[in-house]
């Protein structure tokens, strides 16, 4: 009986993972029910891949900011690489592949690829710059790649791909296809993102995270962010940790990027700027730095808040602006903090008490 | 003679700047905080100055006036309300708290003024300055903006390096413990620099608006965005290098959109700022080099 117990019994960060992967799949389940039975608004389902592809975004910057501890504003570029890179090969691919899932993954891995290459390239000079320079470099960073996916265009013929920049000077033959039309961005895209896929992405960006967080990598990291001077000390090669970081990050923001992308049949360059950066800091902020469940759980309700407080009408994006001062400002308040963690601890009083005297009666 | 007349725009959407990375740069050399809400007081002062202007027709200078009371008024609110609680807080949550702020000022000017874009009256007659037997024409607005930043920065640069209030703020800056052993009033120097940062805010709404008279609740994120560029490119925290990044991102801007492309003006502007500061990771006058404000 003692050792059944002691096998049961889980340390906190396997508790913590087991949590977070019950509520992803508890969730899923729930909404495939709902789904189902007909409860679900069609408003709703339309949200049902954002979500995930908000997730993944979230957990990917929560890589960056909260665990490496670089604060990043323009991770709405990598999300943007991925979903134009998943989207052109999903298009060029279409006749060829014929199941969905087999298209989606190729089009997963080539979005993700193409980020991570960026993000490697762009960290090796940025990452030596630190915090709010590095915030507005990387800010730059989105909004160059906004302008020049702006200006992109992409098509197909008989006689294979055709690049233009600045103008359209494609010059398809007769029945060729544009994928990316500059600023009308891409249009007619194969729409082979699934919840499920979403859901299953989001299951394995957690686990790859947490198998960092547990490794030696992961502790080297959260070193290098607790104190820099001191994790160089004893031996820590910073940059390549920083980088190698900085480049999964990216890796698996382009791969939010795909899943969003194809989603939609047509997206343009502009939806991926500043705002969606700071949409994405945001959740990674309100869940908490550091915190995977935080973040699925920040960009969850947070992309549902404004479908909630629909009712409000044109009142809506005033009430979540509300809402987000409120709760930074709550969150931060000593004085509701002190007097919460009091609570908390008057509760785990109260139950261990309880316990103990229900074993005692016991024996 | 183009190079020249291109070359007066620039330093004329430069001052534009200029004046709006001033109130960033004060702000975060005092507070150490990216007031993010700073591009929505902008346009809060330009929608301020054109109904005082169309509906109430009053006179121009009363307009602006009136926006500069409004907009100080706005900015201690916002002090006190989003940003006074969060003193001890981690600058993360204070820079979320301004994306609230920024998103509750463009949101309220949405309900309250509407998504349609107003065409901002002339304030300044439209004469123009014919030089070179005409071959260069400057326009009065052009004028106006580029003296009332070089009168603005002279200003500043004399408030702070003489006047009480001025050596309080770069006391605070340097060392906010120490200044209040010094018996230096924190809050209070806290709440006038988001007091001048938002005056200033209100004349770079009026000035924007007369050289790019479309106004909407949108209209100040994006000069917001690259005054904030201009005030990291020239070091923050510093008035000159404020001075000087606004200027030349707006030359920079103007001879990108001029010579090179005007798609990509945008691209250019944000690539030179990259890499300005991998060369020099403290931007152009570093934090060392000039004294802090």
């Amino acid at each position: 009986m003692e050792q059944m117990k002691k096998k049961l019994h889980l340390g906190k960060t396997n508790r913590e993972k087991v949590t977070t992967f019950g509520l992803v799949i508890a969730l899923y389940v729930f909404v495939e029910i709902l789904q189902r039975t007909g409860n679900l608004s069609n408003l709703m389902r339309g949200q049902l891949v954002p979500i995930c592809a908000y997730m993944i975004m979230a957990l990917s910057l929560n890589l960056t900011v909260g665990i490496l501890g670089e604060l990043s504003l323009g991770h709405a570029g990598f999300v943007s690489i991925g979903a134009f890179t998943g989207v052109t090969v999903a298009s060029l691919l279409r006749p060829v592949v014929s199941q969905n899932w087999i298209l989606f993954v190729i089009a997963l891995v080539a979005g993700g690829t193409l980020a991570g290459i960026v993000g490697f390239l762009i960290g090796i000079p940025v990452l030596r710059l630190r915090g709010d320079y590095l915030a507005i470099v990387t800010l730059a960073f989105g909004e160059i790649v906004k302008s020049l996916v702006n200006n992109l265009y992409i098509g197909f013929d008989q006689n294979g791909i055709h690049f233009a920049f600045l103008h359209d000077t494609l010059n398809l033959a007769e029945g060729g296809k544009k994928i990316i039309a500059g600023p009308m961005g891409a249009t007619t895209i194969p729409k082979v993102s699934t919840f499920l896929a979403g859901v299953l992405l989001v299951l394995f960006c957690l686990y790859f995270l947490y198998r960092l967080l547990g490794s030696k990598m992961g502790r080297a990291i959260k070193a290098m962010r607790d104190n820099s001077i001191a994790a160089e000390s004893v031996g820590i090669n910073i940059t390549r940790y920083k980088l190698t970081a900085f480049t999964m990050s990216a890796f698996m923001a382009g791969m939010g990027g795909v899943l969003f992308g194809l989603n939609y049949s047509s997206i343009i360059a502009g939806k991926f700027n500043v705002d969606l950066s700071i949409l994405i800091l945001v959740f990674v902020v309100l869940g908490g730095l550091g915190n995977l469940r935080g973040s699925i759980i920040a960009a969850g309700v947070l992309t549902v808040l404004p479908e909630l407080l629909r009712s409000l009408r044109d009142y809506r994006m005033l009430a979540y602006s509300i809402v987000l001062i409120a709760i930074m400002l709550i969150t931060n308040n000593q004085i509701l903090v002190q007097w919460w963690t009091q609570r908390k601890k008057d509760l785990k009083n109260m139950f261990t008490r309880l316990r103990k005297s229900g074993q005692g009666g016991e024996g | 003679m183009s190079f020249l007349s291109h070359l007066i725009n620039g330093i004329s959407l430069g001052s534009i700047y200029a004046i709006i990375a001033l109130g960033y740069t004060m702000v975060y050399g005092i507070a150490k905080m990216l007031n993010f809400a700073h591009g929505d007081v902008i346009m809060v002062g330009a929608y301020v100055c054109f109904f005082a202007l169309n509906s109430f027709g009053l006179p121009p200078v009363v307009g602006v006036l009136l926006a500069m009371l409004i907009c100080t008024a706005l900015g201690i609110l916002i002090e006190r309300l989003a940003y006074k609680p969060l003193r001890a807080a981690p600058s993360l949550a204070v820079l979320i708290t301004a994306i609230g702020v920024s998103y509750f000022l463009q949101n309220g000017a949405l309900l309250l003024w509407g998504s349609n874009s107003k065409v901002f009256p002339s304030i300044f007659n439209n004469a123009a300055l014919h030089l070179f037997d005409g071959q260069l024409t400057i326009g009065v607005t052009t004028l106006i903006t580029i003296a009332a930043c070089v009168v603005i920065m002279i200003g500043l640069t004399l408030f702070t390096g003489n006047t009480k209030m001025g050596k309080a703020m770069r006391a605070c800056s340097e060392d906010k413990d120490a200044a209040i052993l010094m018996g230096i009033n924190v809050n209070r120097t806290i709440s006038v620099t988001f007091a001048i940062g938002s005056a200033l805010a209100a004349i770079a709404g009026v000035l924007l608006c007369s050289a790019y008279p479309l106004l909407q609740p949108t209209t100040g994120s994006m000069p917001g965005i690259k005054a904030f560029t201009a005030a990291v490119f020239g070091g923050i925290g510093s008035i000159p290098g404020a001075f000087l990044g606004g200027i030349l991102l707006g030359i920079i801007e103007i001879f990108a959109k001029a010579y090179l492309s005007t798609e990509l003006s945008d691209a250019i502007v944000f690539l030179v700022l990259i890499l300005v500061l991998l060369i020099k990771p403290t931007g152009l006058l570093g934090k060392k080099t000039v004294v802090k404000v």
